[in-house]
């Protein structure tokens, strides 16, 4: 029985990093320009894709691909940001809503015009099927690398943001716009680093997750958006730390409630993320790692 | 107050629409009807839509969930006994045994659908902004979830089928007239100052004495009443319900044509219900010939896009033509509204 | 050094400035002053490029044999690279980070880390607070404190002229002291400061020339002394009989 428990406990880790890989871009983005970006999921979606193309497609070498998956991400966040997010800006809040909206709908009906809806079939590469023992549990390398890498390019992230001048120059920005100008800071170069960048990360995690359920399809990007939604919102919008945070509770609790309820109680598993974000808005509307901020006189 | 000499403008208008609905009968193939149908049960939509979104500022996306609730309660009601039994075994038999005519299960959809949105309003009206239009969406998927898992109520994904087709020009043009009426006056009687007051600063509409929590639940429970009957309304134009009938997609189409036609805007609700659809039917030829399923949808993404950033307030802002009016609207054109919600902003 | 002609700016349908004109010279303190609303931060604001003007002209010269460069359309980034330096009203310090980074930032488009070391360790020493706190977050800073550190961060920069917005506001009268204090030594160590200011006597005093400002044009202009001598500004702003 506790190996059963152990299982879920790292599913739910494998299933809390790639959380944690979207959720940190999207808190990332709305750190910055404090509105949601429905098309984060789109890119998720959009990176699943171009592993496809690139690997399957082209025959690329893996590494190789990764890193192209990660730059058509970074690109598709630029192209949004311009088109839907910088033409907002100072606009109400409801209106960029309705403007990122609208661009997550462009992205995946332009998906369904190019690719269709049918759901294609993921491959991965048959080293990174091989099983793994680890102390009784059966794991695949795919699930290892999955977590790794997550855990990787997070710990990078952490790194720039804090240390690095551009990081600081970001965590500026997002602070305050006009006060960044004043120190010299590039307004629209930082914002849209801060959507490459996050970007960038979820097409990797698009990577993960076609890998992880198997099938892709155009309209896929909705789940995992949402889903990074409420783990930025449950650690904290804004923070990098909390969105980790978030994903890894997230992914933990679906598994686990998932694994320890009886099975009639799964197909719920979509209604109890909603309510635990609804939950969460209610009661703690600034996560667990948010820290509620004087409102400038 | 009332326009008064638009006591005698709104029965005109009312008179040359039953016109315009009888020669649509009389003239068009039934699959040009449905059309017009779909088109009038979107003005309904558009229209009670506005009340939430447009005049209060709630920015609910939960419209398709509404129509749910709605479309699925007048479903159960108007269906035979015997079918009921067939397809749904597992029903309570005070619901197995209910047959009601087609108003009276209407109005049970759009009352269902008010209580569903007095208990979803109370907590999640307390959020403001987008994290509100967020928790509305995570309502409709929460009702799309209660749908497809309790399938003995509602037979699960399969939806109910084989229902009768009740809905009739006349019975859409009726239902039209009751919630352009009912809006109209409402936008023009102090509730809906009120509404406008709160869309646009609410702690000012507070200190001048709104109740604003109380007219708030009133508009999402007004838009909620009217998404109901619009389901039950549809439900019986498609002769189906399904889970997915009422989706975040239609969410977005209404949202657009909110957007398209105006904020706050009757006149522009109307027009924005009329053009999406009929445009939408405009592009599916090519979608189907090209094969490019899809398009309409770009298209509509497109044109929000193009509208939200060179003009915001949409075709008709918060006014209406000036020969309905006796007197302008309270606010011609929304002004920026600042963020007054305390963002907490910065990457930490 | 900075040449103010003829501005017009709105915000949004409000017309804030009218016309406005003022010059500074290099080396001095100007100090403008005024009640609430007549338009002062708008001013600075728009002079460091945040805000547009929709007429006029605004000209830059940090060093009397450059030529003059016309900062009217430049944008806020840009005009921080020519030499000028805004420390905004409500000092604005950035609460998430840290003082240290709060200074870097100051010195964000220096590429000599050296000499940026350098003048950090200066402004430590002008302000022994900072060094005290440097590995603490804005916020926990007291206001005081997070007026010295706006002031060193405006510094960090080495600007030519900096543009300095109601230091005193909310400060307990023996720091407004201290912050006076420092603004003497900034001048004496050639920085030129253009200094907005609610406390007109303190300003007056300091101040080599002023402008009195009301609905966004300038009313009156002299000398420190002068201004601090008028009938009309000392019963208007500073509260005398």
């Amino acid at each position: 029985m506790s190996s059963y428990i152990a299982t879920q406990i790292v599913n739910g880790i494998i299933l809390g990093s790639m959380y944690a890989l979207v959720a940190i871009g999207f808190s990332m983005i709305y750190g910055i320009v404090r509105l949601i970006n429905f098309a984060h999921g789109d890119i998720v979606m959009i990176g699943a894709f171009a592993t496809l193309a690139f690997g399957a497609l082209l025959g690329l070498p893996f590494p190789l691909v990764v890193v192209l998956v990660v730059l058509a991400g970074a690109v598709v966040g630029l192209l949004v940001e311009r088109l839907a997010f910088r033409p907002m800006r100072g606009a109400p809040q409801v209106t960029g809503f309705i403007a990122s909206l609208a661009v997550s709908i462009l992205i995946e009906n332009l998906g369904l015009m190019t690719v269709t809806a049918q759901p294609r079939n993921f491959l991965v590469p048959d080293y990174l099927q091989h099983i793994v023992h680890l102390g009784g549990l059966t794991l695949r390398v795919v699930d290892l690398a999955i977590v790794a890498v997550s855990i990787l390019l997070m710990a990078l992230l952490v790194l720039f943001v804090r240390y690095t001048k551009l990081g600081i120059a970001m965590r500026a920005t997002a602070e305050n716009l006009d006060v960044a100008r004043l120190m010299g800071i590039r307004i629209n170069r930082t914002i849209a680093l801060a959507f490459a960048i996050g970007s960038g990360l979820a097409a990797a995690g698009g990577m993960m997750w076609g890998s992880k359920y198997g099938q892709i399809d155009p309209l896929m990007g909705f789940v995992p958006g949402l889903k990074s939604f409420v783990a930025a919102v449950i650690g904290g919008v804004g923070s990098v730390p909390g969105a980790v945070l978030g994903g890894y509770l997230l992914g933990l609790g679906e598994v686990l409630f998932v694994g320890l309820l009886p099975p009639e109680y799964s197909g719920f598993r979509n209604a109890f993320v909603f309510g635990t974000l609804i939950l969460i808005l209610l009661v703690l509307p600034n996560g667990l790692l948010g820290r509620s901020e004087e409102e400038r006189a | 107050m009332i326009p008064l000499a638009g006591s005698l403008r709104l029965p005109l208008l009312a008179a040359l629409g039953a016109l315009f609905v009888w020669l649509l009968e009389s003239l068009l193939d039934p699959y040009a009807l449905s059309v017009a149908m779909f088109v009038g049960i979107n003005i309904i939509l558009a229209v009670s839509l506005n009340i939430t979104n447009g005049f209060t500022g709630l920015f609910s996306l939960g419209h398709p969930g509404f129509m749910a609730v709605g479309g699925y309660v007048t479903a159960l009601l108007t269906m035979l006994p015997a079918r009921k039994g067939l397809m749904l075994p597992d029903l309570p038999s005070w619901l197995a045994g209910l047959h009601w005519g087609f108003l009276p299960a209407l109005l049970a959809g759009g009352l269902c659908a008010v209580l569903v949105a007095v208990v979803v309003g109370f907590p999640v009206l307390r959020l403001r902004g987008h994290y509100l239009a967020v928790a509305t969406l995570g309502f409709i998927i929460i009702v799309q979830t209660l749908l497809i898992n309790l399938v003995g109520l509602t037979r699960g994904a399969r939806g109910l089928n084989g229902l009768s087709p009740l809905t009739g020009p006349w019975w859409v043009y009726g239902w039209v007239v009751v919630t352009i009426y009912t809006c109209w006056t409402i936008k023009h009687a102090s509730l809906g100052r009120a509404m406008l007051a709160i869309r646009e600063n609410e702690m000012a509409a507070h200190c001048l004495g709104v109740n604003v929590t109380r007219v708030r639940l009133l508009a999402f429970v007004l838009g909620a009443f009217f998404a109901g009957i619009a389901g039950g309304l549809w439900a019986h134009l498609v002769t189906l319900v399904t889970p997915t009938s009422f989706s975040i997609v239609m969410s977005f189409m209404l949202v657009a044509m909110v957007v398209i036609g105006g904020s706050g805007s009757i006149t522009g609700a109307v027009i924005a219900a009329a053009a999406l659809p009929l445009a939408s039917e405009a592009v599916r030829p090519i979608e189907e010939g090209l094969g490019l399923y899809g398009l309409s949808q770009v298209l509509v993404a497109l044109g929000v896009l193009l509208i939200l950033i060179y003009r915001p307030q949409g075709l008709f802002g918060t006014s209406e033509p000036r020969f309905l009016e006796s007197r302008p609207a309270a606010l011609a054109h929304p002004r920026e509204k600042p963020d007054t919600l305390t963002e907490k902003g910065g990457i930490r | 050094m900075l040449e103010v002609r003829d501005i017009d700016v709105y915000r949004g349908e409000t017309h804030v400035l009218h016309g406005l004109e003022l010059g500074v010279r290099p080396g001095e303190i100007v100090a403008l002053i005024g009640a609430n609303g007549a338009g002062k931060t708008t001013a600075l604001r728009t002079i460091s490029g945040l805000l547009r003007s929709r007429r006029g002209s605004i000209g830059f010269r940090p060093d009397p044999e450059r030529p003059w460069t016309d900062i009217t359309r430049l944008p806020a980034e840009e005009i921080v690279g020519l030499g000028i330096s805004h420390c905004p009203e409500g000092r604005q310090i950035f609460g998430n980070l840290t003082v240290r980074e709060n200074l870097m930032l100051g010195a964000f488009l220096r590429q000599d880390a050296a000499s940026v070391r350098r003048d950090a360790g200066e402004l430590c020493r002008l302000f022994p607070v900072l060094a005290e706190r440097a590995g603490q977050l804005g916020t926990r800073l007291s206001g005081g404190e997070q007026m010295m550190l706006a002031i060193a961060r405006a510094l960090m920069s080495r600007p030519k002229l900096l543009l300095l917005d109601e230091p005193s506001l909310g400060l307990a009268p023996r720091l407004i002291e201290q912050v006076f204090e420092t603004l003497e030594r900034i001048r004496a160590e050639g920085t030129t400061v253009l200094l907005v200011e609610q406390n007109a006597a303190q300003a007056l005093a300091i101040a080599d020339r002023a402008y009195v400002m009301e609905s966004g044009s300038i009313t009156l202009s002299g000398t420190g002394a002068e201004l601090a001598g008028n009938e009309q500004v000392r019963r208007a702003y500073m509260g005398a009989a």
